[in-house]
């Protein structure tokens, strides 16, 4: 399968983490005059989005995301995700982080399935990339990382054939293969069913660069157009829009399964089964390793965040979260010891905050190689 | 013209991946064979005609020499050539080849350049199969491949192979493979094509189906079929009832004709199947008539079937 998949499935999944913890800080915002010191207020939240985004678009990361590999694992990606979404002050509970990883997962999904072209992921993924940049439009320094992401997405896909993004497309389609959690939000619009699956509807316009159905024509063998013919439809279509903007900056044509359209926060339903697959280690969660900057005393120090109504939900999700469901997330911390694990280090010296050095942070816990000897 | 019949469970939901379903009648025993791809796994099962039995087996994908990678599948095929039937998986790191009934694995191939035409010996027992030629046709990644056995008519070709580019190469086989002609793609990946008394049938990401006549290149018919991409065609050989599915839910039968006046092909519409809120991504006929047919979709975990009421 494709070798390119992994950019646009992080960028993505990470721009709809970014649009739900968004959400979800200024439905917990509480007005400045009423302010307490434990609670939030609109400059902690533009921190947090400062301080994520920052980590994500990581110059070294992106550097290593960009190369031509397989697909990370369900359980690796999802330790990626664990460490961004802590990579700032705030924190989440174990439920939270469940609840907002199926949140993701499952609103891209459903943008990967509803492309009408393979290429338009694309354009789903400027479209996060836009509203990224809005995020941190007053911090120059992460702006220029962000713009710098962009021409690293157009240097490599804007060339690719329809061919080759159907391919990355069907490589996605397997990592979200039987995934059918249900998201209130989108049971409400009527895009997702009862049983999880996705409305695909059969009727609106075409694609770019597909025609309505229902014609044949006929053709003599010296190219003259002999016959036509109508058929019938089993369908409702009506002809193309023009074609969404591959540029740094342009219209995008957007389309209503975005999920910035919906201004009100996701809600869970239920959860439908969700196989753990037994995957094995690979690079990235070596990385990933690295990804763990905060220091022990943070999490007294870290505003809560909680994805859900009440603390007491949170806690109930969390009990009540079948066993098939458990995202298993592997918890890497470095060795005390750096020469044995000199490649580890160096990884982890990549993802350090500018003027901090990591590695000497959280030093005891498992091996990571004797973990992954250990699969 | 068609209805719904029981559906057959299978152990994992089918991939997106195109032409995604195998079906081999096998008459002496009264059964049918069906494959789905799953990720790295081939769900296979053989269904008795009379709808009381059914037995499972899985494949993984495999490389003999590194024991803890597996591959992802392109697509999983039965061959039925004259003296035995074989089960062919492809994945982007080799061939694997199998019995019919996927109880043994009778050859492996490690594939360095993606881009050719592989042809193989196949004896008429045991695993003494060799690589017999390497063609080079494509410059881009090939889709799929069909051929045309005509019994005892004489055929001008014999093999039609597609590509990302929607490029299609007809060959004569023999003891060396001839290119007899090539025609030209418009940069729209052809995901699937079928050969039948000469014509090549091809379904491209447009949506739109193409007939063409396979040795001179000449475009007989245009139909704007579906309004997403064509994952699957097959072709009733003795009716030439043709099959079409594709990223819309639509199933749709046709009918090819060869027309007496002009000694061209015709096609007419004659049904849709609609699978409601489904990407199909594979349909075969289960019988060289077209009376009956079967159906997979992306995350679903059945064979669908209809049969002619």
């Amino acid at each position: 399968m494709s070798s390119r998949t992994l950019p646009l499935l992080f960028i993505n999944l990470g721009g709809e983490m970014l649009y739900i913890l968004d959400q979800r800080l200024r439905a917990q915002n509480i007005p400045p005059d009423k302010a307490k010191k434990a609670g939030w207020i609109d400059d902690d939240r533009r921190r947090v989005m400062n301080d994520i985004i920052t980590t994500m678009f990581n110059k070294k990361f992106l550097e290593e995301l960009f190369k031509p590999q397989e697909l990370y694992s369900k359980k690796a990606l999802r330790t990626v995700f664990d460490r961004l979404a802590h990579a700032s002050i705030m924190r989440l509970n174990q439920a939270s982080m469940d609840k907002l990883y199926d949140l993701m997962t499952m609103a891209f999904k459903y943008q990967v399935l509803l492309c009408p072209r393979p290429k338009d992921i694309l354009l789903v993924s400027f479209n996060h990339m836009d509203a990224i940049k809005d995020f941190v439009k007053d911090t120059p320094s992460i702006l220029g990382q962000v713009d710098e992401t962009y021409r690293q997405l157009i240097e490599m896909y804007t060339a690719l054939s329809s061919g080759e993004f159907q391919l990355i497309r069907q490589t996605l389609l397997i990592f979200f293969q039987d995934m059918h959690i249900r998201v209130s939000i989108f049971l409400k619009d009527k895009v997702q069913n009862s049983n999880g699956r996705f409305v695909l509807p059969t009727s609106g316009p075409v694609p770019h660069g597909t025609l309505v159905p229902c014609l044949i024509r006929m053709f003599s063998c010296s190219g003259e157009e002999v016959m036509r013919r109508q058929f019938s439809n089993g369908g409702n279509y009506t002809a193309a829009l023009r074609e969404g903007s591959f540029e740094i900056f342009g219209d995008r044509v957007k389309w209503p399964w975005s999920t910035n359209t919906h201004s009100c926060v996701y809600q869970q339903v239920n959860v439908a089964p969700n196989p753990l697959a037994k995957e094995e280690l690979n690079m990235l969660a070596k990385l990933m390793g690295g990804l763990e900057v905060q220091k022990p005393g943070n999490a007294d120090n870290g505003f809560r965040v909680n994805l859900f109504s009440t603390d007491e939900e949170e806690e109930e999700a969390l009990i009540s979260r079948p066993d098939d469901l458990l995202y298993g997330v592997i918890n890497i911390q470095a060795t005390k010891d750096q020469q044995a694990n000199a490649e580890l280090a160096k990884i982890m010296g990549q993802f350090a905050e500018s003027g901090e050095q990591s590695p000497s942070s959280s030093s005891k816990g498992d091996d990571l190689l004797a973990m992954m000897d250990g699969l | 013209m068609y209805r719904k019949e029981k559906s057959i469970q299978i152990k994992n939901s089918a991939s997106a991946l195109y032409n995604n379903l195998g079906v081999l009648r096998i008459a002496p025993r009264r059964l049918t064979c069906f494959t789905a791809v799953h990720a790295n796994v081939v769900n296979m099962v053989s269904a008795s005609w009379d709808g009381l039995n059914y037995s499972h087996r899985q494949l993984q994908s495999k490389e003999p020499n590194v024991a803890t990678s597996t591959s992802l599948i392109m697509q999983a095929a039965f061959c039925a050539l004259p003296s035995r039937d074989l089960l062919v998986v492809t994945s982007q790191k080799g061939i694997q080849m199998y019995e019919s009934d996927g109880s043994t694995m009778v050859y492996w191939h490690a594939l360095d350049t993606p881009e050719t035409n592989t042809v193989f010996d196949v004896p008429s027992k045991g695993s003494n199969i060799t690589l017999a030629d390497v063609i080079e046709g494509h410059k881009e990644s090939i889709t799929d491949m069909a051929s045309e056995c005509c019994g005892g008519e004489v055929c001008v070709a014999d093999l039609v192979s597609a590509d990302d580019g929607g490029n299609l190469c007809v060959w004569k086989a023999g003891e060396e493979f001839s290119l007899l002609n090539h025609i030209p793609g418009f940069d729209i990946s052809c995901s699937s094509v079928k050969l039948w008394k000469g014509t090549a049938v091809a379904g491209y990401g447009t949506g739109q189906i193409r007939l063409y006549e396979a040795v001179t290149g000449i475009l007989h018919a245009e139909v704007n079929a579906h309004a997403r991409w064509i994952y699957s065609l097959d072709v009733a050989p003795f009716s030439g009832l043709l099959l079409s599915a594709a990223e819309d839910s639509l199933v749709r039968v046709w009918l090819l004709s060869m027309s007496p006046e002009s000694h061209s092909v015709e096609i007419g519409h004659l049904h849709n199947e609609c699978v409601t809120d489904t990407q199909i991504c594979g349909a075969k006929f289960c019988d060289s008539d077209g009376y009956a047919f079967a159906v997979t979709g992306y995350d679903l975990s059945e064979i669908i079937r209809y049969t002619q009421s």
